[in-house]
């Protein structure tokens, strides 16, 4: 679809070092920008620019995080929100893949749910939070539910579209061969499509992990990233609320990095899906 | 999944009255699904401010249409959304380009780029709100931070996918830096260009619906749905979310997609960007 080639450009990042260049050099080159990144914040922090309680300097931030982790506060607002988005998330996987197969192999169920599918993509998912709010009550569970209905459409056309790919010719000669359906179901449809159900898993969970940061803020969760850096205004903890998104980047890219590109080389790239 | 359906309609069938039969098929499951949906409301198994009809939520959409307060939200909304993008786009296309071609400019900026990408957009509302105050400017930057990523990494990814050959070639033609750039390099990355375009668009708008409900200033289509929440109108979060899901729509459907077809198509990249 059209988010293949943001992949490919994702995918370019880590390729785009030479193999003969030494890893220490290769360190040191990206850990440059960071310090220069870093230095200058300092600078500006210290110079009395702006008042050091909206621009702390690293150091304070430093301190707030690992004040916020020797007590348990930062780690269990992560677990929290973890929790959240695998919940959501698992259950995004489990309708979107189903949905999106049945949708896939059946011209029946293509029609009848293809309409609602594409009515309901366009709007985002955090503009469906208020009306979760309302309908499900404050707290953790529409918080939940709404990851999952985000996170649901990408996985949805995902795996659509990549049962729709599974080349007609593959299905044919499995038939000749005498697979039934379940066989055929199990060794073609699925590892045929597999690779278009990764991206759109791929690309549900960074929804869901985009959408879930938001709604933790306006759902009133009680614990909750989220909610730790917006509930860190009204006290101008802005060292606080740094802290807590530098955290949430890296758990970004730990989603991305640990968990994707490992399922990715297990299965799709082991059983040569992938060119 | 008792039969095989194999997906290309059969010779036999023209597939025009396919394609009648699927339109049939779409509007009938709209109508049952709108009728089912008619028929939670009216049973009163919730209350009506939760879960109005469809009558009520038409009128409400039609009226606010009419009155021009739904526009001018809208017109508010949209001022955000491009006012970023074009920064965002006015920043990524230099820069991506940059990138694409100096070895030390890609090794500057690259790490900093994959550090923030996975930082999603909505976790810096609380920070911009104390920094810059309540109102257009968080909105703006909101949106400017989400384009910017998908945006910057298209166009790098872009210009290094521009075949050297054809470089070589042009060069070997007499064609001086400019005319290398704005006659092999722009159309040959214009694929990626668009694309990247496209997918900030679609983070562009999730991010400014949610920055317009936490940094509320007194326009928006994510402020009329935030505001409407405190007052139970759910009549008129329904219509705003109509507002929102047909602007979208309208975006990624008619007006990139005609960008595509005026540009990229005519120029016959497509193709490329796909092998």
């Amino acid at each position: 679809m059209t988010d293949l080639p943001a992949n490919a450009a994702e995918s370019l990042i880590g390729v785009s070092r030479p193999a003969r260049e030494s890893r220490w050099r290769v360190a040191a080159r990206t850990a440059f920008p960071f310090l220069v990144l870093a230095v200058a914040w300092e600078i500006t922090a210290r110079l009395g620019v702006f008042p050091p309680k909206l621009f702390p300097s690293l150091v304070d931030v430093g301190a707030a995080f690992w004040r916020l982790t020797a007590n348990g506060i930062l780690p269990h607002h992560a677990l929290d929100t973890l929790l959240r988005l695998f919940g959501g998330f698992a259950l995004a996987a489990v309708v979107g893949v189903a949905v999106g197969i049945l949708m896939g192999r059946s011209r029946r169920a293509e029609d009848i749910c293809l309409p609602l599918v594409s009515i309901m993509a366009p709007i985002p998912g955090i503009a469906w939070a208020p009306l979760f709010l309302l309908w499900f009550g404050l707290g953790g569970k529409p918080a939940m539910l709404l990851v999952a209905f985000v996170s649901a459409f990408p996985i949805i056309f995902n795996t659509w579209t990549g049962v729709k790919a599974v080349k007609e010719i593959w299905v044919r000669s499995a038939q000749a061969m005498g697979a039934d359906d379940r066989r055929l179901f199990v060794k073609v449809i699925v590892p045929g499509a597999l690779p278009y159900i990764l991206t759109g898993l791929r690309l549900g969970l960074a929804q869901a992990w985009r959408t879930l940061v938001g709604v933790e803020m306006l759902a009133a969760v009680p614990w909750g990233l989220g909610w730790m850096i917006f509930g860190a205004r009204e006290f101008l903890n802005t060292d606080v609320m740094l802290a807590g998104v530098v955290v949430i980047g890296a758990l970004g890219l730990a989603l991305e990095k640990l968990v994707f590109q490992r399922l990715e080389r297990f299965t799709v790239q082991r059983w040569g899906m992938m060119t | 999944m008792s039969a095989i359906v194999t997906q290309d309609t059969s010779p036999a069938s023209p597939a025009f009255s396919v394609r009648w039969r699927s339109a049939i098929r779409a509007a009938i499951t709209i109508v049952v699904f709108a009728l089912l949906y008619e028929a939670v409301a009216r049973s009163g198994y919730f209350p009506a401010v939760l879960m109005p009809t469809l009558g009520k939520i038409g009128g409400t959409l039609w009226a606010n249409l009419i009155d021009g307060t739904l526009v001018v939200h809208a017109a508010a909304t949209m001022y955000r959304v491009l006012t970023g993008m074009a920064i965002a786009i006015a920043v990524a296309i230099p820069l991506g380009i940059l990138m694409g071609r100096f070895k030390p400019v890609e090794h500057f900026f690259l790490p900093l780029a994959s550090a923030l990408m996975p930082i999603p957009s909505l976790a810096w509302v609380p920070v911009f709100i104390l920094w810059f105050g309540l109102g257009n400017t968080v909105a703006i930057l909101i949106v400017f931070y989400a384009s910017l990523f998908p945006m910057l990494l298209n166009v790098w990814a872009g210009v290094r996918a521009v075949n050297p050959l054809w470089l070589r070639a042009a060069g070997a033609m007499g064609a001086d830096e400019k005319a290398l750039f704005w006659k092999v390099i722009v159309p040959g990355a214009s694929p990626f260009i668009i694309t990247g375009m496209r997918q900030a668009f679609l983070r562009a708008w999730i991010a400014v619906i949610g920055a317009e409900f936490l940094a509320a200033s007194d326009f928006g289509l994510g402020w009329v749905i935030f505001d409407a929440k405190e007052f139970l109108n759910a009549d008129l979060m329904m219509a705003s979310l109509i507002v929102i899901g047909f602007i979208g729509f309208v975006f990624e459907r008619l007006i990139f997609g005609s960008i595509e077809r005026a540009t990229v198509q005519r120029w016959g990249m497509v193709r490329l960007a796909k092998s």
